[in-house]
């Protein structure tokens, strides 16, 4: 292909990526160095609110922004350098906890108490969504071709819920008295708290994503599996292979590929896990790094929002994902090289 | 109810009809309100709508929008709904108006009352208060003989006796979901036992007695809670009363009429109300005062503020009053405190009163510090003096960043 005519093809999304991908997170990366404040001045304001039977006025000392002349807040940009990044990383305190030898104390501590859950689910979740998914792909496969249809329909419905609108549901379903509560209180004949302890509400967490993304697994697996060879199946089975060693000695190596493709999707989906935190409102026990990210962006009633550390915030969670991501991308990388 | 929940999850549209049935004027120029979604704003709005040209949205999520919304030029609201909580960054981006002239010209039907003067200036029309009060199971406590508890101390006490006698779930609910709510109980307790949250320069002052106290009295009723306490809000609450599981709580009294409501409450006609408990016997009841008002952008025309100021006298009038007078406890002329609103009212005429909810840079900060740092002591990773130094580690963390402490 000619240089301009991939350029011409090329080009519009190269833009389009700039554009919504890489300024963006230039845009961040310089946010989390610089901190932007309001002057503020001391004054003293007198507020009368409704009392009974008549208002009440109290006289207090407050802080206010100062206008400039055209009405907007007088700000200033300081350089901070990472102090944004000391102040989410909080290595004082991971010190200390260290120094006692308290895993409890430093699971006080919001970034590395994040990053504790964010991890575990990530890698829990990660092989059983491969092995549900490779698991329904081989159901479906070998089902009678009139049920095909009706079943793949059922299977992915999970992936087409709305992440928070799922996650919702699941909270209902368990929460005080709700049905499946109900339920299994009934059967183990037992008082049930579904949402009073951490360790309950990270079981519904991971069974709720796996439920979510193993039909997205699923449809991959199942596209690859019409790709098997027929040949070497059949001459697997003339050597006597049953049906373990052909999954492990033909399936499996035949897939590797999509395998790889969804665990570097997946690490990517669910490092970022937050509709959970949200939907199951766990922040009392658990929190994921997204969720952290989102508080610190989240303007309170007063409208503060603390954006240099939601954008230091961001990028350690971007420098995550690229840890995690170095291993399996290595080995795309071997492979890919191996191929030619 | 279902139907209802749903409008409030989202945004509810409420657009004048044409129908100018009960409206003293014609309305000529378009106005708009965002203002929050529970039942006394869809009457105001209701109301407003009946001169035409109007549209409200309702979205709970209407404190996010509206400091973005109104520093447009021209802003994309007319009129705003807030309360003492949220009026903060309007008042401080001066995106909202002085409305002395217009009061003076149009506001002869308001009361006094309703006058939110912010140094000086009138920023806001008020047109309901709201506070925590107690809300309790009157045929429960009269069958085991209590008496309505007063200080907390007793409610630990009647909490004790109901758990005993085993007639509901549990004795107790409470709004301690990890957040603003968490962080909102705390508030109210931590008032009750007369302290502070910053001084002058805005260095914190919780890690004290006042704030232990508060802490330890927090605490002290989760064994009468339903476990998942740390998600209950507001709705679970009052839910976990409509289904009868629960027989005491301190709760917003605009929950209150909610126990009545044919079809959705087993406990029609058993509910009452008192003033919110003291925390210390010569103290004010453990809460705060919030009240519910309009105001008027500051980037419109001034026709369109005169328009915009006629539909909220329009709005908060007599008749609507009359025709809603169970959904909140009205500032406005007319409104007649039914059995439900005893309970507040009490509250706030106590003596001590209770303090207003402060609305200030530094209290949001501090608001999402206790919101975020409280559960860790209920759930027994710190005691008491960590979990406040915490608090304040983290305020101080913040306020720096916000540029409110200078070192």
């Amino acid at each position: 292909m000619k240089f301009k005519t991939f350029i011409a093809f090329v080009g519009p999304s190269l833009f389009m990526m700039m554009l919504f991908i890489a300024f963006p997170l230039v845009s961040v990366f310089t946010q989390s160095f610089y901190n932007v404040q309001p002057e503020f001045e001391q004054v003293e304001v007198e507020t009368c609110t409704p009392g009974f039977p008549t208002q009440t006025c109290v006289t207090e000392v407050k802080s206010r922004p100062v206008m400039d002349e055209n009405g907007n807040i007088k700000t200033t940009t300081h350089f901070v350098g990472l102090q944004a990044y000391r102040d989410v990383l909080e290595f004082d305190r991971v010190g200390a906890a260290i120094r006692n030898g308290s895993w409890s104390q430093l699971m006080t501590i919001d970034f590395w108490k994040a990053l504790r859950f964010t991890l575990t689910f990530t890698l829990f979740t990660l092989p059983l969504v491969i092995g549900v998914g490779l698991a329904i792909a081989l159901a479906v496969n070998n089902a009678a071709r009139s049920l095909r249809g009706p079943v793949i329909f059922i299977s992915l419905l999970p992936f087409i819920i709305t992440p928070v609108i799922g996650s919702l549901s699941i909270y209902w379903l368990f929460v005080g008295d709700g049905i499946l509560t109900a339920a299994l209180e009934r059967w183990l004949d037992k008082d049930i708290a579904m949402f009073a302890q951490a360790w309950t509400i990270e079981l519904l967490m991971l069974f709720y994503r796996v439920w979510h993304v193993a039909p997205f697994a699923f449809v991959i697996f199942y596209a690859g599996l019409q790709t098997v060879n027929q040949d070497t199946l059949e001459s697997a089975i003339i050597d006597g292979a049953n049906r373990l060693e052909r999954l492990r000695y033909v399936i499996v190596p035949h897939l590797m590929p999509l395998i790889i493709f969804i665990a570097i999707i997946h690490l990517m989906d669910s490092y970022r896990v937050f509709e959970e935190v949200v939907g199951f409102r766990s922040q009392s026990h658990v929190i994921s790094l997204q969720w952290l990210t989102y508080d610190f962006l989240v303007p309170d009633d007063s409208g503060n929002r603390a954006i240099s550390r939601a954008s230091a915030s961001a990028m350690l969670t971007m420098i995550g994902i690229v840890i995690l991501l170095i291993l399996p991308l290595r080995r795309t990388w071997r492979d890919h090289k191996g191929s030619h | 109810m279902k139907l209802r929940n749903l409008a409030l999850a989202g945004a509810v549209a409420v657009t004048g009809t044409g129908v100018w049935a009960e409206c003293a004027f014609e309305n000529e120029i378009e106005v708009k309100m965002l203002s929050a979604g529970f039942e006394a704003w869809k009457a105001v709005a209701d109301a407003m709508a009946e001169c035409g040209n109007f549209e409200a949205e309702l979205d709970q999520e209407f404190r996010t929008k509206q400091p973005a919304a109104f520093a447009a030029s021209p802003s994309l609201y007319h009129l705003g709904g807030v309360s003492n909580g949220t009026i903060t960054p309007l008042l401080n981006e001066g995106t909202i108006r002085p409305l002395d002239d217009l009061v003076a010209e149009y506001g002869q039907d308001l009361s006094p009352n309703q006058l939110i003067r912010i140094d000086g200036k009138i920023m806001a029309i008020a047109m309901m208060v709201n506070t925590q009060h107690l809300q309790y199971r009157a045929d429960i406590l009269k069958d085991l003989g209590l008496e309505v508890p007063q200080t907390w101390d007793e409610v630990m006490a009647a909490a004790e006796k109901i758990q005993e006698a085993g007639v509901v779930d549990y004795p107790l609910g409470a709004t301690l979901k990890s957040g603003w709510n968490l962080a909102q109980d705390f508030v109210n307790m931590f008032y009750g036992y007369g302290g502070s949250f910053v001084d002058d320069s805005n260095n914190p002052t919780i890690n004290n007695e006042a704030g232990i106290n508060a802490l330890e009295t927090m605490k002290a009723m989760t064994p009468y809670l339903d476990p998942e306490y740390l998600v209950s809000d507001s709705t679970y609450v009052q839910q976990q009363f409509q289904q009868g599981k629960i027989a005491m709580a301190n709760l917003w009294a605009s929950r209150a009429a909610a126990a009545d409501i044919e079809g959705e409450s087993q406990v029609v006609g058993l509910v009452e109300t008192a003033a919110a408990p003291l925390a210390t016997a010569d103290g004010p009841p453990a809460t705060t005062i919030w009240w519910d008002g309009i105001v008027v952008a500051a980037n419109i025309s001034d026709e369109e503020a005169v328009a915009a100021f006629k539909l909220i006298v329009e709005g908060l009038d007599e008749e609507m009053v009359s025709a809603n007078n169970e959904a909140a406890i009205w500032l406005v002329p007319g409104y007649e405190p039914g059995r439900f609103a005893t309970g507040a009212i009490e509250t706030l005429s106590a003596q001590p009163s209770p303090p207003a909810y402060p609305s200030t840079t530094a209290m949001g900060l501090m608001h999402t510090a206790l919101g975020n740092g409280i559960s860790d002591y209920l759930t027994g990773a710190k005691d008491a003096e960590t979990a406040l130094a915490d608090i304040e580690a983290a305020y101080i963390t913040s306020a720096k960043e916000a540029g409110l402490i200078t070192e």
